[in-house]
């Protein structure tokens, strides 16, 4: 029996892993094409939540799920253009003051319009409850979740390495000045990836709304996590942010299961372990600009 | 002084600065001397009461320190529009206390520098017992007002701190009633879930002695970290152990992100909780919480005194004041009694007048008084279960609250710790 909830524990821990990649994944993709490390990615997140909620009440939970990534996504454009853009060359201090500085202003934004304390945030009725296959137990929600973030990773996917706004965006990760010597104007790729990556983070909050406390400051609190999972997994590897998310997951929950006391310490002792054996990450390629 | 600042660098000249500095430094020692040193006595006397208020207002329990701001500031006002107290305004300073080391830090300085007459607030146990520590070096008086541990007002009572909200037994207790009458206690099998600080382990213990006093069992056991936001490891854990009945002894945010994902994953055992704050059943939203829960106040209690604090709170902030806005509210203005009936701000005419067993009205059927043994206020409390949906007024009216504990005719001090086992020596 032991092992069967131990097997519970880990499958648990990949869907966990969905639910930390939607963040990672937007934190990483700007990370590699514009070099800045954007601490501000957890108050998109949040605005997201917000979002999601007052759309609720008018439209319901489905059409919020669709609007908010939008609307968080038209946010990116502003953010892009007025804010990132200026930091590209700089030193990469600027940028992470400057995003820093922004993540507050978010987080006190939302302090001001809706308060400190939590708003109430639900899902439709339709989607609690669990799912019972075999000895397991899954929250219907997570599966769907899970499906959700599936589909928009295989849309990720597809767009960096089958189109040709993928390979513009992957040669401007390795040499920035090579694409622009072949006449591509980097900038609007650029705000495209800026829109994909708080737009995913957008999502994570309409979908994480109905099972997490919706209030200012939850955006720092996802940022630790994103963060531990971008450094695991390797900068500029798409499938190395899946597979630390994965794994961040499963340790986190097999932790708990033995070790309860240590569990939101396990991913940053794994984080610690993978730097030793791997400084660039679990599956981190060479990229020159940051040598 | 920014003027200051901005012409030392312009003329980069900083020993002018230094100069100017000394300069002052002398200006004022002359005039504190030529006065002979009164007039520092004769300021405070006339000047504001500074009260220094410390609550978290961001992390897990920020949620709630909102609801004190506003509670305190507005018991600050009403009072400042009836002439303040012994003549003088009342001035509150509200800051984030964040955790214990910011908060003993910030109740320093707030002692120290802002020349504050007394500490006010908080809601975490950890940081209190902190700043209670900070208070009795300074030999200041500190009212906690939210935090709920017995160990505080216990084994780490000291003579400066007094503590308004109710202990866990006492929350255990007004809870543990209904539980018995519902079936829920005796011969059940229970899982429990704790936050993992002082309050939790002292809630803990709490609910063991009642479990163990009613033929109880516990077949699980979980510390939780207060930064856990997802609990889906714990829910497959307490799926394991197959218990009769689940038991949160959770605080701040940790409860919301709690009932919403047991909600979510849809387990099939009953809840019960011995730890309730208003704002965490808010914000759960329609639908994630059930059960019987205990509290120390609720906005529907049905006294003259509550229905006109909730209309007055309501019309100037357009939402009903939760359980920590009735708190910092009332705590104020049993400190403004204090004052006014002692004649006096200083420390030990204070504690002096609250060791008195002063009765207090704090908008309850019963009044109120602090235990000259361990400092604690002693009042009733209240279980409180989650209506049905479609019985709520508005997105506030979510509880139906019950009677109050103890009975008319039974002593208030009969929910509580005795002196002995509260174990606190001043």
């Amino acid at each position: 029996m032991q092992i069967v909830f131990l097997i519970e524990q880990i499958v648990n821990g990949l869907v966990l892993g969905g639910y930390y990649l939607l963040i990672a994944l937007g934190l990483s993709l700007i990370f590699s094409v514009g070099g800045i490390v954007n601490l501000s990615h957890g108050a998109f997140y949040a605005v997201g939540a917000y979002i999601s909620v007052e759309v609720t009440k008018y439209l319901g939970f489905v059409p919020a799920v669709v609007v908010t990534p939008v609307a968080v996504g038209i946010l990116g454009i502003f953010f892009e253009r007025h804010i990132l853009r200026r930091f590209y060359a700089a030193d990469p201090i600027l940028s992470l003051l400057v995003t820093f500085g922004f993540a507050m202003i978010g987080e006190q934004l939302l302090r001001i319009i809706w308060g400190a304390a939590p708003i109430p945030a639900s899902m439709p009725s339709m989607l609690k409850g669990p799912v019972i296959i075999g000895d397991f137990l899954f929250s219907q929600y997570r599966l769907l979740l899970l499906a959700v973030v599936a589909v928009v990773l295989a849309g990720i996917w597809y767009l960096l390495n089958k189109t040709s706004f993928g390979r513009v965006v992957r040669a401007g990760i390795q040499q920035p000045d090579m694409v622009a010597a072949l006449g591509i104007r980097l900038k609007p790729y650029m705000t495209s990836v800026v829109i994909l990556g708080v737009g995913m983070a957008g999502l994570g909050g309409a979908l994480f709304a109905p099972i997490s406390v919706v209030h200012p400051a939850m955006g720092v609190e996802i940022m630790a996590v994103a963060f531990v999972v971008v450094i695991i997994g390797g900068l500029g590897s798409f499938w190395g942010v899946v597979l630390a998310a994965l794994l961040v997951g499963v340790v986190r929950g097999v932790t708990i299961h033995f070790v309860p006391a240590a569990g939101e310490a396990s991913m940053y002792v794994l984080m610690f372990a993978v730097l030793l054996a791997r400084p660039r990450g679990l599956l981190g390629e060479r990229i020159e600009k940051f040598e | 002084m920014k003027k200051f600042t901005s012409n030392s660098i312009l003329n980069a000249k900083p020993i002018s600065r230094r100069n100017v500095l000394k300069a002052g430094a002398g200006a004022a020692a002359v005039g504190a001397g030529a006065t002979f040193g009164f007039p520092g006595i004769l300021k405070a006397q006339t000047g504001a009461i500074k009260i220094g208020h410390l609550t978290p207002m961001t992390g897990f329990l920020g949620g709630l320190g909102e609801w004190a701001v506003l509670g305190i500031q507005m018991a600050a006002e009403e009072i400042n529009a009836n002439g303040g107290v012994l003549g003088r305004k009342l001035e509150v300073n509200s800051e984030d206390s964040i955790n214990p080391n910011t908060a003993a830090t910030k109740a320093q300085r707030i002692l120290e520098r802002d020349g504050a007459d007394l500490l006010m607030g908080e809601i975490s146990s950890a940081s209190a017992l902190a700043i209670s520590q900070v208070a009795e070096r300074n030999k200041k008086l500190f009212m906690a007002l939210g935090p709920r541990s017995d160990t505080l007002r216990g084994k780490n009572c000291n003579k400066y701190m007094f503590c308004t909200d109710i202990p866990n037994t006492v929350m255990v207790n007004a809870v543990g009633g209904a539980l018995l009458r519902d079936g829920l206690v005796k011969g059940k099998k229970f899982h429990t879930l704790t936050a993992d600080y002082i309050f939790g382990h002292d809630l803990l213990r709490a609910a063991k002695a009642f479990f163990s006093a009613n033929d109880a069992s516990l077949v699980g056991d979980e510390l939780i970290a207060t930064d856990v936001t997802d609990f889906s490891p714990y829910l497959l854990k307490i799926r394991q152990a197959q218990p009769d009945i689940v038991c949160l002894n959770l605080a701040g945010n940790q409860v919301t992100n709690f009932v919403k994902q047991y909600a979510e994953f849809g387990l099939p055992y009953p809840t019960v909780g011995f730890n309730l704050n208003t704002s965490d059943a808010w914000a759960a939203g329609p639908g994630n919480l059930s059960g019987t829960w205990p509290t120390v106040w609720y906005h529907t209690l049905n006294t003259p005194g509550t229905q006109e604090f909730v209309a007055n709170f309501t019309k100037k902030y357009g939402k009903p004041p939760e359980n920590h806005a009735w708190i910092e509210y009332v705590s104020l203005k049993l400190m403004a009694r204090a004052m006014a009936e002692t004649q006096s701000t200083d420390t030990h005419d204070l504690i002096k007048y609250f060791e008195s067993g002063a009765k207090f009205d704090i908008l309850k059927g019963r009044e109120a008084y602090f235990r000259a043994s361990d400092h604690q206020l002693i009042q009733e409390a209240y279980p409180f279960s989650v209506k049905e949906a479609s019985k709520a007024k508005d997105q506030w009216d979510l509880m139906d609250l019950g009677p109050a504990i103890p009975g008319d005719n039974e002593p208030l001090e009969s929910i509580y710790p005795t002196p002995e086992q509260s174990g606190c020596s001043l």
